[in-house]
């Protein structure tokens, strides 16, 4: 407990990823079975009890502490389980609290009302840090900043292995992960998950550059068209059914209509979309679907997932990657006809003669749930990561608009000290007036000499400071690039854009010049003009 | 003398401040007036442009540095522990523990005593005479950290940490951010008491009080302003106002790690939202028990409070059969601490 304490504390400080991957590693590296593997456990959300943190800690409070002062201090803070850490008195003689796998077999056997009891006792072991520590390892060290994905590359860092082999493994192991780390340290040999569905990492496309295009031989390539959904992994076995997301996250509770009623065994790649009567649906009704723990069925009819597939890694018990991409397409074809079901479907490979009409289908992209075209090499098998001169995306060309630099905010870690994320906005016609609406915020595009730039545009012609946040005149004209834009009540201009960026910093360009708030919802539908100016 | 029980007949709240009928002074006002008695020399209790003011010597001596042309036109020093008579009123100062010449105000009047203790702390502090209880009537008291979840430990594991870190980064500049007055001194010299003896880099906004601490004896050590270093100042010390921290200043030295010396670090989402990766819960104020332990031993029948989380304290307080109230003076900043 008390390792992982001081490891939580500074993890929730550490403003870099590199900081935290060096935290976690040395903390992966030192500490014994079994408690780095429930701290693994804890990172990632697979904790093997079940607590539940706010009974937990109104049990403990109760009694405890005057519920006035408790409440003001709850609201000053702003979250429970920290202000019982703080609250809790300090006992005189500082004991040792007990390490995390004799917290876990204590809790596994426990009844739920007996558990309060049992911490309440391990909290009067504690200091202040260990307290909050405790309670947020029991609750799966939510927002300490650690994602899975990263635990599971300090894990691969640690011990000098593949990230892949770790993902790969990763759902048929089960905390603390004893053969895991006996195997990552040399000392066992590879854990073999069977009858359990499992996470294949991905193969992963480059982006199509001009030059690429020219150099390339088409016959050489499937084409499909890029989906506009997220990439998924449906896999299967011992009747059982998985969703994984791009990283290997389990994400089948989220999707219902998806895991139930299959029947076959293997492991396919495909897209997630949301699909009404065949038509795909737009990004922003997916992200509808996505992050939710649990759905209502109103969800479920107004926005009905669907998996469009188009590779296949695993068929009922053989490994498919070594075969090429032709043959797995027929593996995955004849796969298919005997089973069909109405939540999934196959995506087409087009047929294309040569590079001018590929170019051709290429500009004349505007369906709602394409964002471009993808060509894979016909004779490549299936390989893990990103690796170059096998699967190319080629995303449409993206919609440009000029807009006016309105708030910029100070930027974290390196550019702590740099205002460096810009909120801007277009014309509105506001009863004979105009006036800049916020269309969208960016971070990113510029290079570090702009950025120097602009940050000293901003010191120079602020009207007002909000915090970290400074307002400034509306001057500076970004030619901002961005994937789609989509309406949306969320946001004061009715719009919303996909993957804003600055695209180019108009020095030269007055303000009054830039874009209007009306040409903008004109790209919402049709994308009519595909440039605005 | 009738009605002196009563205090608000002879001690008042205005809008300039606490008011001292029968001795005719405010204490602490936050606008010009011509008679003030100051508690201590921090902004948000010693404002420019006041007439006479009555405050310990140290006191009186920073307001003229802090102050320039500011400062009080009459000024009245009374050292600690020397008895003064004004108006119908007998006035003493007491130490406070807060900041160098910090004191409690002490008023008796008709056989009553009332004490002011602007703000005070009861944990060791090098740099000002230690905090003395005043048996008392009324206590008047702060609440910047009166919530049961503040309890600060010792000052020294936190420099520990910050020593720890240097070892652990030495190619990086720590930059600690520190209130330029009290914090930054005592942050020094609990540095220099844990041995540290390599120089240590000041904010320029630092450097005036600093040199006033050294003059009255404070051992500070080597300080060399940050605008004179000729390197990005890999692996030293740095010691400036929080807001300089993540801001233009802070781009001259080598990757810096933020830290903060307050109170206020002992809550995770403030640290957090100031981009603070090393928090130290250094504070010149008194936590929960200190608050707590203080109004008991004062023996105070009743209890004003006058900033901070006035709320918590003065429901704890009723809850030990005290007569308290919140003043809820205007003009106290909460971030100065």
């Amino acid at each position: 407990m008390k390792t992982f304490a001081i490891l939580l504390d500074r993890l929730s400080y550490m403003p870099s990823r590199l900081g935290k991957l060096e935290l976690l590693k040395n903390y992966f590296r030192s500490t014994p079975d079994p408690d780095r593997g429930y701290a693994l456990a804890a990172l990632s959300d697979a904790i093997p009890v079940k607590v539940p943190l706010r009974r937990i800690i109104t049990e403990l409070s109760i009694d405890k502490f005057d519920p006035y002062l408790f409440g003001l201090s709850r609201d000053y803070v702003g979250d429970s389980a920290e202000t019982l850490a703080l609250i809790w008195p300090q006992k005189e003689t500082h004991q040792t609290p007990p390490p995390l796998g004799e917290i876990i077999a204590t809790l596994l056997p426990l009844k739920t009302g007996a558990l309060a009891s049992v911490i309440g006792k391990w909290m009067d072991q504690c200091n202040a840090v260990e307290r909050w520590a405790l309670l947020k390892f029991l609750s799966g060290a939510s927002r300490v900043g650690v994602s899975a994905r990263l635990a599971k590359t300090a894990l691969a860092d640690a011990f000098e292995s593949d990230i892949h082999d770790i993902e790969e493994m990763w759902h048929g192991v089960l905390p603390p992960y004893l053969s895991l780390f006996a195997w990552l340290e040399g000392k066992g040999d590879k854990p073999i998950s069977s009858g359990v569905p499992i996470f294949k990492p991905l193969m992963l496309s480059n982006p199509l550059e001009d030059q690429l295009l020219h150099s390339i031989d088409i016959s050489e390539f499937a084409v499909e068209w890029k989906w506009d959904g997220i990439r998924v992994q449906f896999s299967r076995a011992g009747g059982v059914t998985k969703l994984f997301s791009r990283s290997g996250d389990d994400i089948s509770t989220t999707f219902p209509e998806l895991v139930t009623d299959q029947n076959f065994d293997g492991i396919l790649d495909g897209e997630l979309l949301v699909m009404q009567n065949n038509i795909v649906s737009s990004f922003a009704d997916l992200q509808q679907r996505l992050n939710r723990k649990s759905v209502t069925a109103t969800m479920l009819k107004k926005f009905p997932a669907h998996i469009r597939l188009y590779d296949a890694l695993q068929l009922d018990g053989e490994d498919l990657r070594e075969l090429n991409f032709d043959e797995r397409r027929v593996r995955l074809e004849s796969w298919f006809e005997k089973h069909q079901s109405h939540h999934t479907d196959l995506s087409p490979i087009l047929k294309i003669k040569d590079k001018a009409e590929l170019l051709n289908l290429w500009s004349n992209i505007r369906e709602e749930g394409i964002e471009g075209l993808m060509l894979k090499r016909r004779a490549t098998a299936y390989l893990q990561g990103r690796q170059q001169g096998h699967w190319y995306k080629w995303k449409r060309s993206p919609l440009v608009a000029d807009c006016v630099l309105l708030y910029a905010q100070r930027g974290a870690g390196k550019r702590s000290s740099f205002y460096s994320d810009y909120t801007f906005g277009a014309w509105k016609d506001e009863g004979g007036a105009r006036v800049l609406v916020p269309v969208g915020k960016a971070y990113s595009g510029f290079t570090d000499e702009e950025l120097r730039k602009i940050d000293r545009f901003v010191r120079e012609n602020t009207i007002q400071k909000f915090g970290p946040v400074r307002s400034v005149k509306p001057e500076l004209v970004f030619e901002v690039a961005f994937d789609a834009i989509n309406l949306s009540g969320r946001h004061k201009s009715g719009v919303a854009m996909r993957f804003p960026r600055i695209s180019r910093i108009r020095w030269d360009k007055p303000a009054a010049e830039a874009d209007t708030l009306e040409s903008l919802l004109k790209l919402v539908e049709g994308r009519e003009g595909d440039n605005l100016k | 003398m009738a009605g002196v029980k009563n205090f608000e007949s002879w001690i008042k709240p205005q809008p300039e401040g606490l008011f001292c009928i029968p001795g005719n002074f405010y204490i602490d006002p936050i606008s010009p007036v011509e008679h003030a008695i100051v508690t201590h020399a921090h902004s948000d209790h010693a404002r420019p442009g006041m007439d006479a003011v009555l405050a310990t010597p140290q006191t009186l001596d920073i307001m003229k540095i802090r102050l320039g042309d500011g400062a009080p036109q009459r000024p009245h020093p009374l050292k600690l522990g020397d008895n003064i008579k004004i108006g119908d009123v007998e006035v003493s100062l007491s130490p406070a523990g807060h900041i160098l010449g910090s004191a409690q105000v002490v008023i008796n009047y008709g056989g009553k005593r009332a004490v002011v203790s602007g703000d005070y702390k009861r944990s060791n502090d090098a740099t000002c005479t230690p905090f003395e209880v005043v048996k008392c009537d009324l206590f008047v008291s702060e609440a910047t950290f009166g919530l049961p979840i503040f309890s600060f430990g010792d000052a020294t594991q936190e420099i520990r940490k910050l020593l720890n870190s240097v070892e652990m980064f030495p190619e990086r500049t720590h930059q600690v951010g520190v209130y330029g007055l009290g914090k930054c001194q005592r942050v020094i010299s609990l540095l220099r008491a844990a041995n540290y003896d390599k120089p240590i880099w000041l904010h320029g906004a630092m450097r005036a009080t600093c040199e006033y601490y050294s003059r009255c004896g404070i051992r500070l050590g080597e300080l060399k302003p940050v605008s004179e270093a000729s390197s990005k100042l890999r692996g030293e010390i740095v010691l400036g106002p929080p807001s300089a921290l993540g801001d233009l200043w802070s781009r001259r030295f080598e990757d810096p790690v933020n830290c903060l010396a307050s109170g206020w670090m002992q809550v995770r989402g403030r640290a957090r939202q100031r981009n603070i990766e090393l928090p130290m819960v250094i504070s010149d104020h008194s936590d929960w028990p200190e608050l707590l332990k203080t109004i008991d031993e004062t023996g105070a029948s009743d209890l004003w409070v006058t900033h901070g989380r006035e709320e918590a304290l003065v429901y704890e307080a009723g809850k030990r059969g005290i007569n308290a109230k919140a003043l809820s003076l205007v003009g106290r900043e909460e971030e100065a601490e």
